[in-house]
């Protein structure tokens, strides 16, 4: 028998080796060809007799095996839940008939039976259905590399590890262990995993081949432990054991502090290892089959899997970026300015592998990067996790200047200076007096139109606008914003240099505020108008923690400040003159800021106290200000309200294009402020509830409170032709 | 329909439910037979008479499993005649069992009966059982579970009871109890528990504590604080009730029910078979309830259950005299007067589960015989009994005096 994605080489001994190498792919992973193939190879394993036993390695360097194909799994279209079913069993089947050598369960439990020793050789990471081939080997060998990743990372995408992972884990490293692999899907290393029992050996990675024949040759007749007699969970199991009903109570509590109830996968996950413990082992896979078909059912991982995933990696591989322009080699950057903003954007250009020249108006000013990023490093040294020869060539990678000739070899310049037209316009007539004629300008904002900081170049079409987030170092994404004259290579350096710091990026209109912050302050006004109406803070705050939302919005306005919310208020209307539409909350910014003095969470409190060396909790005397209605709205519909107070005005910026398509308005929504990440984005979330549905709550909602809920026309079209935002291909 | 008269009400004093509590060397089953054989002895009544005995019991597990009536009836030398039930509506069991003992004669099926219930609770721990509502992941996400503690807890907080508040309520409780005790208001229906050589080892409630004030219970920590931090017990409550910023915890072992072991049991007939047997009616039961609420809360249930008996009964709560709801915690009581304007001095009037203790099972018949006594001593006309349950229920049932 031949097999694409597999090579077999039976030994002298009768030890079959098994080398899993998909052609033409960087890494295994189970697809359509080795599903197809392993199951082939099973059934010729455990027919033939001269084969004694089996080791399975893989040919990549990359690693063993890294799950399961998301393209194949997003893919899946069974016609009727019952062949979903039938088609998510067919690994767990394969992996049972491997373990069990085909023979019953009963056959094994009686020692009427074994199985032929199977042993798996992992020389790499071994992830989601990777680590579950490995689980259904009798013996597990793995190369004692602590960088090497084991794991049941599928909740990550709304799924569960549905090829005998839950039950397995838990069979061999408890319910406990088990539950931590697999609702949060974090990986562990090897030395950790044959603590928990999950692998027998942790050998040089040169040897892993070896040590497994060795034992397959030792041990020729073999039945997994759950396959004999007496078997019991480590650390208990079941509903009837104490310590496992102990475990269930606080984990039930647990997976639902940290998912809201948002995540069904992590309640599915605690369901297949509750059931799967009180059943024999082939009724717990057909158990977890069902969870697992159920899951993949629910419009809720289709949704992760494409936006977090498939989607996600796209933009970062450069999804937006011009073709036909040659690829660039920045070496080096040239960063102006180091303030906030420039000292993060330093620190992610020299983790990118780049050199930083960066620029301020004196070296007191321009040492400030350099204090950052050590600051940074220091800590990650004082934790063990970086070495100070690595940190001090870390720092010697940023050269801090104020003498712009030091600019002239750079390969890309980000302005990062105040955001003053005047001041902006300064810098770039001096850096471009020094830098090549082909190096592009990229100017950080948050708020000036690119098109006009381009008229101050002299090359407008080598300008382009990036909106990073702060602190640079953390915030996921990017926004880029091509300028009116902007040309071609702009975008693909700055995609370029994005791809080497490993942001997501989006690229959106020159708008005021570009997409994120079109959307977020609405949203955040949204809260402050029921606190005006008297809705209790605690309800709107408890109401966006339920959404997903990473942090309520009051306190979110606490953060970023009450007096820079007036400050932009006022002068957005004296920008705007008569067009200047209020939003209702410029009163509560004034009393607040200016009749109580209360700032935001650096000056004087905001909607929160901040009590030294405690937990911060909401302001008792707002209410004197804001009193609490007697009447107080529902959870639901406060969560209604916060979430269409950001629905909308995304929707508006993909109507008017100033983001161009779903894909990115679900990118920025989910990696710019956090919107809840269940949903894939507001864009799959209006796909999933349908726009029909989304345009009639909007409508209503608008009715209510306001004409600011109003859905944009293309949207009320789609819901009558029944459109979905994005295609079918998408 | 046929009437349901009280004939006689017996319970154990409440001992300790700890390894050192004074009960806790006599099993549940004993415990269940030696109230059924007061029943029988103070009636000199024949067994064969009894058709049916529904006990409650909440752990049945264990030596409280396989039916512990069936057992306690045998135990008893009963007539094996008479038939048994295991009854659990959780802390409502022992009510419940009444409640079906009294609904059996009532509708003609049974001419005599007994309801009432046993727990060991130091020798079958609470939560021996397990179960699917807090262990399956289905259910508990469903039902957004979290122990009674953090229910008793979030009732305070979102109804205003605070620590000193909770505390003066057990603080009175107490007080109530033992000049209960002094005045031996509870001397009808005591049955001192004795021992398996015939000796007697408890003959009145083991937790009361005379002393207890403000000061004494300001010095205990608060019970659920940490469960609801770890594995975030608040964090799951605050899901449904998102008007509250955090958890006020301010229950502890001073101001909830007392863990303890002990049985009771109630004789229930109708009138003819009384006068067959020359017994006296003590009481009549007006009306019968039981209701659901909302589970997360868990412990408002006597509120809408109050609410419906009256209704059933077609009775204003003018009409009530007594009022008696379990002590599960000090503030479900607190709520209970709050919702429906209770006077303290008509509820709970002789002390309750936090100074006497609250044998899970048990309870509902204990304080169901506690009311039948009390509307003798005082005179009174009616009574309306009731518990909060886990899972959010409540049982209520009105007796009123007779004669």
């Amino acid at each position: 028998m031949s097999y694409e994605t597999l090579s077999v080489e039976v030994d002298g001994d009768g030890i079959a080796l098994v080398t899993i190498d998909l052609p033409g792919q960087s890494m295994n992973v189970w697809n359509e060809a080795l599903m197809s193939d392993f199951a082939k190879w099973v059934d010729e394993f455990v027919a033939d007799d001269n084969v004694k036993g089996a080791v399975i390695t893989s040919g990549k360097e990359s690693g063993f095996l890294a799950g399961a194909d998301l393209g194949m799994l997003g893919g899946s279209s069974a016609s009727s839940m019952k062949e979903a079913f039938e088609n998510a069993f067919t690994l767990n089947s394969v992996l049972r008939k491997l373990e069990t050598g085909g023979n019953s369960a009963k056959d094994l439990i009686k020692g009427n039976a074994h199985a032929k020793p199977v042993a798996a050789a992992v020389n790499g990471l071994a992830l989601g259905g990777g680590l579950e081939l490995v689980l259904a080997s009798h013996h597990r060998v793995v190369a004692d590399n602590p960088k090497l990743q084991l794991g049941v990372p599928e909740v990550q995408v709304g799924l569960l590890p549905g090829a005998g992972g839950t039950q397995r884990l838990p069979r061999l490293a408890g319910l406990q262990n088990a539950a931590m692999l697999a609702t949060q899907g974090r990986p562990i290393d090897p030395a950790t995993a044959k603590a928990q029992g999950i692998v027998q050996e942790v050998v040089p990675a040169g040897e892993v081949v070896a040590k497994a024949k060795e034992w397959v040759k030792a041990n020729p007749k073999v039945t997994q432990p759950w396959d004999k007699k007496g078997f019991k969970f480590p650390g208990g199991g079941g509903a009837m054991d104490p310590r496992a009903v102990q475990f269930f109570v606080g984990a039930n509590a647990m997976g639902q502090k940290e998912t809201k109830h948002n995540y069904p996968a992590v309640q599915s996950i605690l369901s297949c290892l509750y059931e799967g413990s009180i059943v024999p082992f082939d009724t717990a896979i057909r158990i977890e089959s069902k969870y697992f078909t159920k899951l993949l059912a629910d419009p809720q991982a289709k949704n992760m899997i494409r936006t977090l995933f498939i989607n996600k990696q796209a933009a970062e591989k450069g999804a937006a970026r011009p073709k036909d322009v040659p690829a660039s080699d920045l070496k080096t950057v040239g960063v102006l300015g180091a303030g906030l903003m420039g000292a993060g954007i330093t620190h992610v250009a020299v983790k990118g592998g780049m050199n930083v020249v960066v620029l301020d108006r004196d070296m007191d000013a321009a040492q400030n990067a350099v204090a950052y990023s050590k600051k940074i490093l220091d800590k990650r040294v004082s934790r063990g996790k970086l070495t100070q020869d690595a940190a001090d060539a870390f720092l010697a990678k940023i050269k801090p200047t104020a003498d712009y000739n030091d600019l002239k070899d750079v390969d890309l310049i980000i302005e990062a200076v105040f955001e003053d037209p005047d001041v902006k316009a300064d810098v770039i007539k001096k850096t471009e007096a020094v830098i090549g004629e082909d190096v592009i300008f990229a100017s950080n904002t948050s708020t000036l139109p690119i098109t006009g900081l381009a008229r101050h170049s002299e090359r407008p079409e080598q300008f382009i606008g990036m909106h990073f987030f702060s602190p640079v170092e953390k915030m996921p994404l990017l926004e880029i914003i091509p300028g009116k004259e902007s040309g071609d290579k702009a975008l693909a350096v700055a995609l370029d240099f994005n791809r080497k710091i490993r942001k997501t990026p989006i690229v959106v209109s020159d708008v005021r505020g570009f997409y994120t912050n079109r959307v977020v302050p609405p949203y955040i006004n949204e809260a402050m108008l029921m606190v005006k109406e008297g809705v209790k803070p605690a309800l709107i705050e408890n109401a966006a923690a339920g959404l997903g939302m990473p942090v309520g919005p009051l306190a979110l306005t606490d953060e970023t400040s009450l007096s820079l919310g007036l400050m932009l208020s006022r002068s957005t209307k004296k920008e705007l003159g008569d067009d200047y539409q209020p939003t209702g909350t410029e009163d509560l910014l004034e009393k607040m800021v200016e009749g109580l003095g209360r700032h935001g969470r650096k000056s004087g409190g905001g909607f929160y106290e901040y009590p030294e060396g405690a937990k911060k909790h909401l302001w008792q005397g707002l209410s004197e200000h804001f009193p609490i209605a007697d009447e107080q709205p529902s959870m639901d519909e406060v969560k209604e309200r916060l979430l269409y107070a950001q629905l909308i005005p995304a929707s508006h910026c993909l109507a008017d294009g100033i983001v161009p398509d779903p894909t990115s308005a679900d990118l920025g929504a989910i990696f710019g402020w956090g919107f809840a990440p269940w949903t894939g984005g507001p864009m799959s979330y209006i796909d999933t509830i349908g726009v029909e549905d989304f345009v009639r709550t909007a409508e209503s909602l608008a009715q209510r409170y306001g004409e600011r809920f109003h859905p944009p026309a293309s949207f009320r079209d789609k819901a009558q032709s029944g459109e979905k935002l994005y295609s079918a291909a998408a | 329909m046929t009437d349901a008269f009280i004939y006689d009400a017996v319970r154990t004093p409440r001992g300790k439910g700890k390894a050192d509590g004074s009960l806790h060397e006599i099993t549940p089953v004993s415990l269940a037979t030696q109230v059924l054989e007061a029943v029988r002895d103070r009636s000199e009544i024949d067994t064969a008479e009894i058709d049916d005995v529904a006990f409650g019991c909440v752990s049945p597990v264990g030596e409280q499993g396989a039916v512990v009536t069936r057992s306690a009836i045998l135990n008893a030398g009963f007539s094996e005649t008479t038939a048994g039930i295991h009854v659990n509506r959780f802390c409502a069991s022992g009510l419940e069992s009444i409640n079906i003992a009294a609904a059996k004669v009532k509708s003609g099926e049974a001419d005599l009966t007994i309801g009432g219930g046993v727990e060991s609770m130091s020798r079958v721990p609470m939560g021996s059982d397990g179960g699917a509502w807090p262990t399956d992941p289905e259910v508990a996400f469903k039902t957004y579970f979290v122990p009674q503690g953090i229910s008793a807890d979030l009732i305070a907080t979102k109804y205003g009871f605070s620590r000193d508040d909770v505390d003066a309520y057990a603080v009175e409780s107490q007080k109530r109890a033992a000049k209960s005790w002094d005045e031996k208001r509870f001397e009808k229906s005591i049955v001192p528990v004795k021992d398996v050589i015939g000796e007697a080892v408890l003959d009145h409630d083991e937790t009361v504590r005379a002393n207890t004030d403000m000061q004494s219970l300001g010095a205990l920590n608060p019970s659920f604080a940490a469960l609801g931090e770890f594995p975030g017990f608040d964090y799951v409550a605050l899901q449904k009730y998102g008007e509250i910023e955090k958890i006020n915890h301010v229950h502890h072992a001073g101001n909830s029910s007392g863990i303890v072991d002990g049985a009771a049991a109630v004789l229930i007939g109708n009138e003819d078979i009384g006068k067959k047997l020359g017994l006296k009616p003590r009481a009549r039961i007006r009306a019968m309830a039981s209701v659901g609420s909302e589970p997360t809360i868990m412990l408002t249930g006597p509120e809408f259950a109050a609410k419906k008996v009256l209704a059933r009964a077609g009775m204003d709560k003018k009409d009530i005299d007594l009022w008696e709801l379990n002590e599960a915690f000090a503030s479900v009581v607190l709520r209970f007067m709050q919702a429906l304007d209770i006077d303290h001095n008509e509820i709970n009037v002789n002390g309750g589960a936090i100074a006497m203790g609250h044998p899970l099972g048990a309870t509902g018949a204990m304080i169901f015989g506690t009311m039948v006594d009390e509307l003798e001593r005082s005179g009174k006309e009616t009574a309306l009994v009731t518990l909060c349950i886990g899972g959010g229920m409540g049982t209520a049932t009105i007796i009123e005096r007779v004669n």
